[in-house]
């Protein structure tokens, strides 16, 4: 429909004139930078840090490039090999993975009774299982978790590896054969994420994806049963 | 002068005596009548066949970069077809199982087809010319390597115009590139072509180790030669230690897909996680291997272009060592996101910071030596301020990358993408377009036609950075590396049009670099000799370089200066060794560290055998994708033909007379030396051998420790099968004390003589003993290597004994043949310092193969 096009044409040319698009984009539905939960946004925290950081550093590099277009000068060789590139590489990269260590150990799985959700990898789809009121429930490329509460993830695959990521909540963690890895998300409060196999996995690699649907905790049993009750679950 | 009896002169001695090493000029001829003759001995022959045999390292030189330079093409426009497809979301131009055919082979070629086999062709050009020597050390592998790289990347090429591409990635993860899953010839075509093309890294690797540390012009000490060999140096090693990981995982998974072993199937006791190890362990080394060269580029190019001297030479050395020692221990940083534990993690991240260490050292050194001088803006000096813009922020994305939660988030997406461009294009091609623009006068011996080198540059610029900044955002916002679709993220349609327009801009930048060098081959002007005024000997020549590549060898009065200075004397026969007067091509060979002519090597001529050995190699591998396995025995068997008539092509007739060199230095043949440059050759093989070994040992420990389903089923084979262990295992012990005692007759002479013909007889009966023995195991005291990774291991383990017993009595063979054709003498020893360097290498993995291969059992 032509005209639908046009319509829609305008409200993106509207928006891209009102919001710069690199802002527009950055509460897309996959976006790490638009986190929906604390191990997501301690990364995106570290993003912007090592950003900023990095900005310096190649105006730095730019600029004294600039400057060594003029006369010769008398330069002593230590300056630039010790004092530069030790005296500024090694306190910077310190700095780097010390936060970085900070905060890969605050959002590790801690051994605290968190909910367990069991995440199973095949080609190429997802299947959850989760401790419900009535026995496991299992749904298909969707995951339910409940709000404000921390979950650790078993990932496991079935055939080959995959990799299980829902960028607004966190990291990825593989799905490999003979293992079962284990990660921690959170989410910060109920709505509907998006989820997707992030390591290459053959032919439906790109549409192995799956939905995350956020509740009040008070809801999920309910959600799950619903799940289970939808038809929505899996066969096995 | 020397003793030709004496043992080699122990280097370090050397290097003490030689402060002032005084070597007589000899007296000056006619230019002309010593470039005809040694034309004559070190040209090409004639017309199309002598292509075919040509083994000179500026013909090969050039070829590998001239086939690179066509494969960049190749993997530039399947990277279009890359763009195209993602340009929209709904991608409809490939379907996706061409699509991952054609981003597995774009990786692949870019990486094992361009960059590795380019930076192999600039060190095999420039080398010769850079230390003052007339060619590489093994000019027949050089051909061999050439030959190997042409036809295993024509094999890979073939496969994509047949649909049969490899599809898994080009880091090739199992299970996915497994038999279960990746059926059809695709894998099988990028491990054994991939594994076919790395024959010539590991014989450009060798042959440029020998070169570097034993043909330096007299007097260019290890500590004062061009920065640009160091980094050449570090490259070699690294490829001598990093290549063979990748070899044996290729071998291994090509086992598995072939015979059923099981090395990363889990249900049998595998792990998929073992090939990511080896793949790394390869994969991130390769990163440097690459960066290495492009780095010397700049280091010889930023002095010379600012007209002063490099800053800091000890400190980019240190700088150079410490990337090679520290570019191993982080090959983790791939695998951040498979779930090993965090406080391991923490030390890969560590060491991963720590790499960018020694590259900041070198920036500023670089910097730093521009400050010092007046920085020239020629054409060079472009593509190397598009380097500084281009890694240094390609090297800061690989500081955030190290940091292991950002990892987990930007893992396998664009981001990663971009960032390896940046590292991979800012770091290696943009020094390498600076490398053509410099030394392209020396190739073609013309100048360059003005204007369109510069307006290339500004398009590779713009439509470089167009192409891959915004893809950084691309990847945080969620775009996973490989997928062909998005149809629900329209969000990320500009960034990807975005990116896709400039993709095409780059290319035509590119479109216009290949034009600019057309140009300057067909329409520009002679150059002057040495146009950058440059102080190093590979400007020392008159261009286009003739073949023999100094009609004398500098000496130490040569270095050092302008080139323009030592050109006239060297072209007069002024140097060392003037001329070809014996017929035959020749060069000097000199001490390790203080660079004291030592002997004069004596080197084969133009020959088609590097040409049927590796027709050979590549027939074997077309019967191995083609799964005609038995008949895999017969090109193996003309293999070990011609390395037999390859190895009798290295033996020259039995000379005694020293031959002078320059007045007053009388050098012995290559010969009367026990320390050939083929021996030295042989230790570097053996250095990437071990790795290899090493690698296996890291197998084995792997699986047997952290793979999942160990121990094993019981296994069958009992102490019954020890007899047959004991004498594969002990037997080459034997063999070195055979060895031995073949040396020692042979310098006693004479009276010796029955006990050396005895000793080498018995070397070759011990090791074809162990031999049956390994066979008399194969035929029924082994357990089925189908049946479990330990059964299969076991099974690798013994052929790798094998194998190596086989050279080790061939050998032992090749020895009695030089006994009874008088080529072994009480002053020439002949191939038995080499036999004795394989022999021991065999005494000692094959017990160590033994003692692993029945601790395997000890958990069953």
């Amino acid at each position: 429909m032509p005209a639908a096009g046009v319509k829609r044409f305008a409200a993106r040319a509207t928006g891209a004139l009102t919001l710069p698009p690199v802002l527009a984009g950055c509460d897309a539905p996959l976006s790490t930078l638009a986190p929906a939960g604390p191990v997501a946004r301690e990364i995106a925290w570290l993003w912007w840090a090592m950003l900023g950081g990095a900005a310096v550093l190649t105006l730095l590099v730019l600029v004294l490039l600039a400057m060594a277009f003029g006369p010769p000068r008398k330069v002593a060789a230590r300056r630039w090999t010790h004092g530069l590139g030790l005296g500024l590489s090694l306190p910077v990269l310190a700095v780097t993975l010390a936060a970085g260590l900070w905060v890969g150990e605050r959002i590790l799985p801690r051994d605290d009774g968190a909910l367990e959700i069991e995440v199973h990898a095949v080609q190429w789809s997802w299947a959850f299982t989760a401790p419900g009121p009535d026995g496991p429930v299992t749904t298909r490329d969707r995951l339910i978790l409940p709000a404000g509460a921390p979950v650790d993830l078993i990932i496991t695959s079935g055939d080959v590896i995959h990799s299980f990521w829902v960028p607004k909540l966190g990291g990825k963690m593989d799905a490999i054969p003979g293992r079962a890895n284990r990660l921690r998300l959170q989410a910060d409060a109920p709505g509907t994420l998006a989820g997707q196999c992030a390591e290459f996995c053959g032919l439906g690699h790109a549409v192995m994806r799956f939905e995350v649907e956020v509740v009040d905790p008070a809801d999920w049993e309910n959600a799950l049963r619903a799940a289970a009750d939808d038809g929505d679950a899996a066969d096995d | 002068m020397t003793d030709s009896t004496a043992p080699d002169p122990a280097d370090t001695r050397a290097a003490a005596q030689d402060t002032a090493l005084a070597i007589a000029a000899n007296p000056p001829r006619r230019a002309l009548g010593l470039h005809r003759e040694l034309t004559k001995v070190w040209a090409n022959d004639r017309g199309w066949w002598g292509q075919v045999t040509a083994v000179n390292h500026t013909t090969l030189g050039l070829r590998f970069m001239g086939t690179a330079l066509v494969f960049f093409l190749i993997g530039g426009v399947l990277s279009m077809l890359i763009r195209a497809q993602l340009a929209t979301h709904d991608g409809a131009f490939l379907d996706t199982e061409l699509y991952n055919q054609i981003f597995t082979m774009h990786g692949s070629i870019m990486m094992f087809l361009f960059a590795i086999p380019m930076l192999e062709g600039l060190a095999i050009y420039l080398l010769p010319k850079l230390l003052g020597t007339r060619d590489m050390a093994f000019p027949r592998l050089t051909a061999l390597g050439y030959w190997c790289y042409l036809f295993g990347g024509l094999i890979m090429l073939t496969a994509l115009l047949f649909g049969v591409a490899p599809r898994d990635g080009w880091f090739m993860y199992t299970p996915l590139s497994s038999a279960a899953h990746s059926p059809g010839i695709n894998a099988d075509v990028w491990l054994l072509g991939v594994t076919f093309v790395e024959i010539s890294a590991l014989a450009a690797a060798t042959e440029i180790t020998v070169t570097i540390l034993r043909q330096r012009a007299p007097g260019m000490k290890l500590t004062e030669m061009p920065l640009f060999a160091w980094y050449i140096l570090g490259t070699s090693v690294m490829m001598l230690v990093g290549f063979p990981p990748l070899i044996l995982a290729s071998v291994l998974l090509e086992v598995e897909r072939a015979f059923d072993w099981p090395f990363f199937d889990v249900a049998r006791g595998g792990d998929p996680l073992l090939w990511q190890h080896l793949f790394w362990l390869f994969g991130h080394p390769e990163v440097y291997i690459i960066f290495l060269p492009a780095a010397g580029v700049l280091s010889t190019l930023i002095p010379v272009l600012c007209r002063t001297q490099i800053l800091g030479y000890g400190a980019i050395v240190a700088s150079i060592l410490a990337l090679v020692f520290l570019s191993f221990g982080l090959w983790v940083h791939h695998m951040f996101t498979v779930g090993i534990p965090h406080m391991a993690l923490a030390f890969f991240s560590a060491a991963s910071l720590a790499v960018a260490v020694p590259t900041v050292v070198q920036v500023f050194a670089w910097i730093g030596t521009m400050w010092q001088g007046r920085p020239e803006l020629k054409l060079p000096m472009y593509y190397i301020l598009g380097f500084f813009l281009t890694f240094v922020m390609g090297g800061l994305t690989g500081v955030m990358l190290a940091v292991v939660p950002f990892n987990w988030q930007a893992h396998d997406t664009a981001f990663v993408t971009a960032h390896l461009h940046y590292v991979l294009i800012g770091g290696f091609v943009f020094p390498m377009l600076a490398a053509a623009a410099w030394w392209m006068p020396q190739i073609t011996g013309r100048e360059r036609v003005r204007g369109l080198g510069e307006a290339a540059f500004w398009v590779i610029l713009i439509g470089f950075h167009g192409t891959f900044f915004i893809m950084h955002l691309t990847g945080l916002l969620g775009m996973p590396r490989r997928i062909d679709v998005y149809t629900e993220n329209p969000e990320w349609v500009w960034l990807n049009l975005t990116s896709s327009i400039f993709g095409f801009v780059m290319t035509i930048g590119f479109g216009l670099f290949v034009l600019d060098m057309a140009l300057q081959a067909f329409l520009g002007q002679r150059v002057r000799r040495d146009p950058w005024r440059a102080p190093t000997l590979d400007w020392a020549m008159p261009l286009p370089a003739p073949a023999y590549t100094f009609a004398s060898i500098p000496a130490p009065r040569h270095l050092g200066l302008d080139a323009r200075a030592a050109l006239l004397p060297l072209a007069r026969g002024e140097g060392l060794l003037p001329g070809a007067p014996r017929g035959r091509r020749e060069f000097l060979v000199t001490s390790l560290a203080g660079a004291r002519p030592d002997h004069v090597a004596i080197l084969p001529g133009n020959t088609a055998l590097p040409l049927a050995l590796s027709a050979t190699i590549g027939g074997f591998v077309l019967l191995m994708l083609a799964g005609l396995y038995p008949l895999t025995l017969l090109p193996l068997l003309g293999v070990a033909v011609l390395v037999w008539v390859w190895g009798r092509g290295m033996v020259r007739p039995v000379a005694d007379a020293p031959i002078a060199v320059a007045p007053g230095w009388d050098l012995p043949e290559q010969g009367l030396r026990r320390r050939t440059l083929g021996w030295s050759g042989s230790v570097c093989l053996l250095v990437a051998n071990g790795t290899l070994f090493a690698s296996l040992v890291f197998g084995v420990g792997f699986l047997a420790v952290v793979a999942p389903g160990w121990p094993g089923p019981e296994a069958q084979a009992g102490r019954a099968a020890l007899p047959g262990v004991l004498l594969a295992a002990l037997m080459p012990a034997l063999g070195a004390l055979a060895v031995r005692r073949a040396e020692a007759a042979q310098r006693q002479g004479r009276d010796g003589w029955r006990a050396t013909r005895l000793a080498t007889g018995l070397g070759v009966l011990v090791n074809a003993l162990a031999l049956g023995a390994l066979a008399w195991l194969a035929a029924g005291h082994m357990d089925d290597p189908t049946g479990h990774a330990r059964d299969a291991l076991r099974g690798v383990l013994a052929g790798y004994v094998a194998l190596h017993v086989v050279i080790a009595a061939g050998l032992a063979g090749f020895a009695l043949d030089q006994f009874r054709r008088g080529e072994i003498t009480p002053r020439h020893a002949g191939v038995l310092p080499t036999w004795r360097l394989w022999q021991d290498y065999a005494a000692v993995t094959a017990p160590i193969a033994a003692v692993l291969a029945a601790g395997m059992g000890m958990g069953g």
